[in-house]
């Protein structure tokens, strides 16, 4: 329901609890008294009113990003192959 | 102490008045109609000529680009160049609140001075009023400018179908730096307002022979508010490719991050023209070239119906209203 | 500040593409191609229920409506928090931020939705101190910053932002703020669900899971959307490429006649959730016997309150007696009820878009531009423009 959005992780400040995250270069520091896993810089975290509500799983992004891949390949395959026999 | 700030004697016609306007207002615009000191400036104008005004009271006076000095002669200049015409003269009302650092206003009038330089205009009459504390935030500005008609006809009411739609640079940049400069966002970015006169862009085009129908700068409200009010007045249908519309990087991380569409924000030195699809090609080339326009691009076209309306056709073949933003500017949370 | 990402093994996923490959126009097209492909074997109308606002406002703003096949529809549900906001509780809202010595925080696009006498908005134009907030912790500092005052952070949302909440009730606490109190106004998707699907007459037959919502609770919280109502869920991202991979899902689903709990989320989505998030939450909060929703009416244990031993902080028992508490219901031609039910669409209702509009809204479907009757209006009619 709520806005939230995928951030990089740039800066730790494990004294205040809160991390300094980007957004399409838009830095600014959010609270992260809700992560439960380990945090470290580079991860990717979703952004929801000042505060990081968990880490987005790379691997599982890069696996749905290849398979959206391969459905536009078969779909194009499947257009030129229609195409062909006309 | 009242050598750093402002006080109320500021504004009391008196002495410390007198010394303000002299020490700072004569120098940094200094020309001789405004030194001549009437009641009235003497304008010696001819032929058809532009007419605008304009207040400023934007929060923070500061912001990554600019400052409301900037933005007092840019905006003015700019309603100016957007009917054709080349910016002349201008009036400098300012509203100051008690207690104002002097530094923060000298330098303000610097930035003022400056952007003057930029389209040749000058400030030829003024007015200083200092307001009790708590009765002004900070300071305001009123800008009133005229120009010489250069183009006749430039107009809302004249797109006409057939005609292509440009825009002469990314958009939303002034909103973006605004609400990032404003207290308690705390962001950081390398966002720079797009704040700047447009006279010296505009005038490049207008030495070629461009049927331009219309030009307008999307201040507040932006592109879409630009968009809307020309399809209502020319009764005529404006439909945008959105991939089209250049928008950076930080300012889509903007409107991520609350929720904003870039075309509500506001732009301060961008513009948007139409004229005959057949002649957009030159015209970008002149922005691009002369204009300092780098980023300047075709989005759109007119069309006939539905007549009023703005529609943004989407990169996978789907098609939406781009409605006029309504209300104040708050982040969508749900 | 350091702020150089540093070179890990799965740094080729640029976040860029977590925005982009999920808009990518090539995609939502294949997508849409294999929808109305697969929707040819559907045995019945697929009528989707997308509870979450945020779906809402993607589907409109993409324009995916104009992608997918007639016998694949949307009703949509009540997962806008501002929009299921009972008037009275928004009164309430005003009548706190118009005493003296408070000060009324919420967030966003809240202070524009009107109670029965006007908005937070209009209450602050005539002079009530009513700040919108971007980030709840900074209602710390406000706090701090005043501390004659009673600062009140009436608070909204869905299990997305109820741990906020949660946070900064535990910041207050630990930095010993007395005046910062709370009107907790936190609804639960499940029983919103429940509320839609007893109703006999109600079409829906698949779902959208919220996004967000289930990045905190875990998809588990559908289970009984499967397991009762027989209806499949397929929890999704707000991307449109997201929304299209569900809707693909769900007539898939339909098609092999399973009612299961399907993640399409799974980048941010496990089906415990965020369990951190959820102790915070139970550490302070308790559910409601009852709640009305505007629209839908009272719905049992459909929100929470402040758990006894913070009554210190809640607002409702501070101010108790000084509260409206009389219950107003929506106009009566307004037909959001049914609307949220899947029951009727914004064009059958008689004030849409006459009487009700985004600036006057009479519904709670035309407060937000999440809300089914605003983004009809906005969007609805330009599918298929030449």
């Amino acid at each position: 329901m709520c806005l939230s959005v995928p951030s990089e992780v740039v800066a730790l400040h494990d004294d205040e609890q809160a991390i300094t995250v980007d957004t399409l270069g838009v830095r600014r520091k959010v609270s992260r008294h809700l992560l439960s896993d380990e945090i470290q810089i580079g991860d990717y975290v979703l952004i929801h009113i000042g505060f990081a509500m968990n880490k987005i799983d790379k691997e599982d992004a890069l696996e749905s990003l290849k398979l959206y891949k391969e459905i536009v390949e078969k779909l194009e395959a499947e257009n030129h192959a229609q195409s062909s026999h006309q | 102490m009242s050598t750093n700030s402002i006080q109320l004697a500021h504004g009391g016609g008196g002495l410390e008045m007198n010394k303000l306007i002299r020490n700072l207002f004569f120098k940094a615009f200094d020309n001789c109609i405004l030194r001549n000191e009437e009641d009235a400036a003497l304008l010696n104008l001819q032929g058809p000529t532009a007419f605008t005004t304009d207040s400023f009271t934007v929060s923070p006076l500061f912001f990554a680009g600019g400052d409301i000095g900037k933005l007092a002669i840019a905006g003015t200049v700019n309603d100016l160049a957007m009917m054709g015409a080349e910016p002349q003269y201008l009036s400098l009302g300012v509203i100051i609140e008690e207690g104002f650092p002097m530094a923060s206003l000298e330098t303000i009038v610097a930035s003022m001075a400056s952007e003057l330089k930029k389209c040749g205009a000058k400030i030829v009459c003024g007015d200083t009023k200092v307001v009790p504390k708590g009765c002004a935030d900070g300071l305001f500005l009123n800008t009133t400018g005229v120009g010489r008609i250069v183009k006749p006809g430039l107009s809302a009411k004249r797109l006409m179908p057939g005609d292509a739609i440009l825009v002469s640079g990314d958009i939303g940049r002034h909103g973006a730096a605004i609400l990032m400069a404003r207290e308690g966002l705390e962001l950081e970015s390398g966002l720079v307002s797009d704040c700047a006169t447009l006279w010296g862009a505009v005038e490049q085009l207008l030495v070629h022979p461009f049927d331009i129908h219309a030009m307008r700068d999307a201040t507040r409200g932006g592109l879409s508010a630009v968009l809307n009010e020309w399809a209502a007045a020319s009764d005529v249908m404006i439909e945008v490719d959105e991939a089209a519309v250049p928008v950076s990087d930080e300012v889509k991380g903007l409107c991520e991050l609350y929720g904003f569409e870039a075309t509500d924000l506001a732009n301060e030195g961008t513009f948007v023209m139409a004229l005959p699809a057949a002649q957009a090609d030159g015209a970008l080339e002149v922005l691009k070239r002369f204009g300092h326009c780098e980023n300047a691009v075709i989005i759109g076209r007119v069309g006939e119906s539905p007549a009023g309306r703005v529609i943004l056709h989407t990169p996978w073949g789907s098609n939406r209203y781009l409605d006029l933003p309504a209300g104040e500017l708050l982040p969508r949370i749900c | 500040m350091p702020n150089q990402a540093i070179n890990e093994p799965d740094s080729s996923l640029k976040l860029k593409s977590l925005y982009e490959g999920f808009r990518d126009a090539g995609t939502i097209r294949a997508l849409a191609a294999r929808i109305n492909s697969a929707a040819q074997n559907l045995s019945e109308p697929l009528y989707i229920m997308e509870v979450c606002g945020g779906h809402t406002h993607t589907i409109m703003k993409y324009g995916l409506l104009g992608l997918i096949p007639d016998n694949v529809k949307f009703i949509h549900g009540p997962g806008c928090p501002v929009c299921v906001m009972p008037k009275e509780r928004i009164d309430q809202a005003i009548a706190l931020a118009k005493m003296d010595d408070v000060i009324l925080l919420t967030l966003g696009d809240m202070i524009r939705v009107p109670g029965s006498k006007g908005s937070l908005a209009q209450a602050r134009a005539s002079g009530a101190d009513v700040r919108p907030l971007y980030d709840p912790l900074d209602a710390l500092a406000i706090a701090r910053d005043n501390p004659d005052k009673t600062v009140v952070f009436f608070a909204i949302g869905f299990e997305t932002s109820t741990p906020m909440t949660a946070v900064l009730l535990q910041q207050a606490e630990h930095a010993a703020l007395p005046n910062l109190l709370f009107h907790i106004n936190h609804v639960l998707v499940p029983p919103a669900i429940d509320a839609v699907m007893a109703e006999p007459a109600t079409k829906v037959n698949a779902f959208i899971g919220p996004a967000h919502v289930s990045v905190i609770s875990g998809a588990k919280i559908y289970r009984r959307a499967a397991d009762v109502h027989h209806t499949p869920v397929v929890v999704s991202g707000f991307e449109p490429v997201d929304v299209m991979e569900s809707i693909l899902r769900l007539v898939e689903l339909k098609n092999l006649t399973e009612s299961v709990v399907d993640v399409q989320y799974s980048r941010a989505v496990s089906e415990e959730g965020n369990l951190t998030a959820q102790a915070l939450v139970d550490e302070y909060f308790e559910v409601r016997d009852s709640f009305r929703w505007r629209g839908l009416g009272p719905i049992p244990q459909s929100a929470l309150k402040l758990k006894g031993k913070y009554a210190h902080r809640d607002a409702e028992i501070h101010f108790g007696g000084r509260l409206p508490v009389q219950e107003i219901d929506d106009h009566k031609a307004c037909q959001c009820g049914d609307i949220l039910r899947g029951l009727a669409n914004p064009m059958d209702c008689k004030v849409f878009g006459r009487g009700c509009t985004p600036q006057t809204p009479l519904g709670s479907c035309m407060v937000s531009s999440e809300g089914a009757c605003n983004a009809y209006y906005r969007y609805h009619g330009v599918q298929h423009v030449d």
